[in-house]
């Protein structure tokens, strides 16, 4: 074995990695050279490079900053990435190990659990999703609901490690419309509650309920966005500085949109656990979907302008698709919210959401107002903007977790942001000057009125 | 840098093909059935196999079908030789006579010593709590004397914190166990005559004392009349108080002699006609009342046990932090009652036991 670095030797020992259920000392003894002869190369490499003279004569002065060029053997290039990881590695098999030495370690417990979802199911029985985000493994000990012990069994059984869920089922008579306080206490003896406003028969997949949430789905999202598809002929006899004011409307309309998906997916984001990373996951989400919708647009355009007949079909249907993301996303609220017997679902919110979505139906056909557009594209184009609250109503009804709803506004706020800039393309289209008219101007703030005044009539 | 020429030539634009929606919908479909599979959907839930909790007790749990009682099964762990010395049953008949050595101006005296540490304790099927304990154990050892006995309790302070013995009786100033905090690693010896006779209590009495009561520094002081109680074929202690887990300032659970739902599980053997003699104190923290309820019979109740003519007859009784008294009754029949206080947020929250009355 190679030992050419001689105070390198002791560091790896015979123990290392500790925690790790290695069945046979053959492989741990074979872990352990192979450590020790990469560990050996890596530093021999690094030595090597870090201490070669610099090359004679003018290099930029970004080059000697940096480390003279390295071998041009690829595997060494391997032995020098993964020295330092072999050294973090020992570090944390110390730190395992030894503890953090002379730094004091409060014995605090660090327990955390999160009621994701509370079901009542038929036959008095009543279940809580939960799920440990905290750092260390949970063990629940006692189950309180309203106020008395109650038994209950888990799955799976034992403690419950970092970031996994369990579901405790408990043989609760619970009683429709009441509302239920439940207290867990951990074997640490730290306790957490969560509160039902009013208990209701979680839904099951049954056709009967798959029909409802679909039903909602369509009222709120796909009949209002293909009555506003109605105003279609209306719009094709717009004149070109009322088409723009038109596209203009559009552009606040999607803003307010987009502020509104921002702002749900946010208030999602923050009520989430902290330890399931959900703020970040909603700024990825919406920045993933702005890019790889603009890699799509491009995919699908070329390099074409926008200012065609088949660019601004296209922007439509970019339009539609926004449009049926942040519907997505409302379903997935309203779904939900139906399922957990938050919602009043009466006839006046359908009425405040059919009056509120209509107003998307114009902004989706915009675009195409002045090109012939056939009724089959009509049809997709209005599926694809109110279809989506459907879908969102189902999984809101039936899977809801933050994580997924967070995303959702995140990808429907990005959308929206990307047809946004694709609208403005459009609208800078005109001659200079005029992006910004009075009756553009206009036409911009009542897109943002109109979904505004709109938005009041919904009192959910 | 490269410069060669290229003709830069849009490229045409590209329709949505048949084959790209297939694959969009493929993708979908997987997703949501990646997502349905990740265990959801509440319909897979509802026919979910029930495995049970860590471990299910056999032997003498008694099932009361149709009682409604959805209760926790004991798990492994405590019971009548549990750990860290938490005995409910043996505490239920233990009395600490103290040690005799000889008499003084013609009083026996009797020497006790208390301990005050600290420790966590089992007050539920694992659960624990950390608790501060006279002698190690929650409540605090019952101490028992005769009327006019010289005691000497030599209270020895082996926790961080200061603490103090305060007896409701009748003694001098100095020996009240309130002005002179005894402090970590010290000894103070209480000396005072027992008087009068009755069921009394002992606490701490130091700063912030509903933390120092909650902790389960409390115990029993019983002072036996001359000539002793009447005969009775069971003397049992019984100190209600709650059990604060968490150190929030309220009560999670709430027990007799130190562990929630006790003598629901090992309920306390008796026969018809015996006469039992129930000595019961009050040491809830955080709430303002207890009680106490017996099923199916009826008790001579003896406030503070200091008149033997002074009683009432009834089946529920209610005390205040701090109160105290004897219950004498016996059963007429045979099988299980149930006893609890009759706050019954109380008795869901673990002062419940039973009485497992046998044939005589």
């Amino acid at each position: 074995m190679p030992n050419s670095v001689g105070q390198a030797e002791g560091l790896v020992s015979p123990e290392w990695p500790p925690g790790l259920s290695l069945s046979t000392s053959f492989f741990r003894e074979t872990l352990f050279l192979l450590a020790n002869w990469v560990a050996s190369q890596g530093l021999k490499e690094w030595r090597d490079v870090s201490t070669k003279p610099r090359p004679m004569g003018g290099s930029s002065g970004v080059q000697e900053l940096l480390p003279a060029a390295a071998p041009a053997r690829p595997w060494s290039l391997v032995m020098l990435a993964v020295l330092p990881l072999l050294l973090l590695g020992a570090l944390v098999a110390i730190l395992v190990n030894r503890g953090l030495g002379p730094l004091p370690v409060p014995g605090l417990p660090l327990d955390e659990l999160t009621v994701e979802r509370v079901f009542f199911g038929p036959d008095q029985t009543v279940a809580l999703r939960l799920r440990n985000t905290g750092p260390e493994a949970v063990t629940v000990n006692t189950v309180i609901v309203n106020g008395a012990v109650w038994e209950f069994t888990q799955a799976p059984a034992g403690p419950i490690p970092r970031l996994r869920s369990a579901i405790l089922t408990l043989p609760y008579p619970w009683v429709e419309g009441e509302p239920y306080a439940f207290e867990l206490i951990t074997a640490n003896a730290v306790k957490f509650a969560h509160e039902v406003g009013a208990a209701v028969e979680t839904p099951g997949v049954t056709p009967s309920t798959l029909g409802r949430l679909a039903l909602l789905g369509v009222y709120v999202g796909v009949i209002p966005v293909y009555l506003g598809l109605v105003w279609y002929p209306f719009l094709r006899g717009l004149k070109h500085r009322w088409y723009h004011a038109l596209l203009a409307f559009t552009a606040g309309l999607l803003v307010f949109l987009g502020v509104d998906a921002v702002k749900e997916g946010m208030e999602l984001a923050l009520a989430a656990p902290g330890a399931l990373k959900v703020v970040p996951v909603f700024v990825a989400a919406l920045l993933g979907a702005v890019l790889s919708l603009i890699g799509l647009s491009r995919w699908l355009q070329g390099d074409a302008s926008r200012d065609t007949e088949q660019g601004r079909l296209g922007l439509a249907y970019l339009i539609a698709a926004g449009i049926g993301l942040h519907n997505l996303g409302e379903g997935l609220a309203i779904g939900s919210a139906y399922a957990v017997g938050e919602i009043a679902v009466g006839a006046l919110l359908v009425i405040g959401f059919t009056i509120h979505n209509t107003t998307e139906g114009p902004a989706i056909v915009a675009p195409v107002a002045h090109d012939r557009v056939s009724l089959t594209q009509l049809l997709w184009l209005g599926l694809l903007g109110g279809g989506p609250t459907v879908l969102g109503a189902w999984i809101g009804g039936y899977a809801f977790s933050s994580l997924l709803a967070t995303a959702f506004f995140g990808i429907g706020a990005g959308a929206i942001i990307q047809v946004l800039a694709e609208l403005y393309r459009l609208l800078s289209g005109q001659r200079p000057g005029e992006l910004v008219s009075g009756l553009n101007l206009a036409g911009f703030i009542a897109g943002i009125a109109v979904m505004y005044l709109t938005g009041l009539a919904v009192t959910g | 840098m490269d410069h060669t020429n290229r003709s830069v030539s849009p490229r045409a634009p590209r329709r949505l093909g048949r084959r790209d929606l297939l694959k969009l919908g493929a993708a979908g479909a997987t997703g949501l059935a990646g997502a349905a599979l990740s265990g959801s959907l509440p319909g897979r839930l509802v026919q979910a196999e029930n495995q049970p909790a860590a471990g299910t007790h056999s032997g003498h749990k008694a099932s009361f079908p149709g009682a409604g009682l959805h209760m926790p099964q004991p798990g492994g762990g405590y019971g009548p030789d549990g750990p860290l010395g938490m005995n409910p049953n043996r505490f239920l008949r233990d009395f600490y006579w103290g040690g005799v050595f000889g008499r003084e101006n013609g009083r026996t005296v009797r020497t006790y010593r208390m301990i005050a540490s600290e420790r966590n304790v089992e007050v539920a099927p694992g659960l624990m709590m950390a608790a501060w304990l006279y002698n190690h154990q929650m409540p605090g050892p019952t101490i028992r004397a005769n009327e006019g006995d010289l005691l000497r309790i030599e209270f020895i302070n082996a926790s961080s914190h200061p603490h103090t013995v305060h007896f409701h009786g009748i003694h001098p100033a100095n020996m009240d166990g309130v002005l002179e905090p005894v402090l970590p690693g010290d000894t103070y010896t209480y000396e005072f005559i027992a008087r009068p006779f009755g069921v009394h209590l002992y606490h701490c009495h130091v700063m912030p004392l509903d933390k120092h009561i909650a902790k389960g520094l409390f115990g029993m002081f019983i002072v036996d009349p001359p000539g002793g109680w009447p005969r009775a074929d069971h003397e049992l202690v019984m100190v209600m108080h709650g059990l604060d887990v968490d150190s929030d300032g309220e009560n999670e659970l709430y027990a007799v002699n130190g562990v929630a739902f006790y003598h629901r599980d090992f309920p306390i053997p008796v026969r018809v006609g015996e006469t039992i003699r129930l000595f019961l104190g009050n040491m809830t923290e955080f709430d303002l009342l207890n009680s106490f309820h017996l099923h199916g019979d009826m008790f001579r109740y003896y406030p503070t046990g200091t008149r033997p003519d002074q009683y009432f007859y009834s089946d529920t009784v209610m005390q205040c932090q701090g109160e105290r008294g004897i219950l004498e009754f016996s059963f007429s029949h045979p099988g299980m009652f149930m006893f609890h206080a009759h706050q019954t947020e109380f008795t869901q929250l673990g002062w419940v036991g039973f009485f497992d009355v046998k044939e005589s």
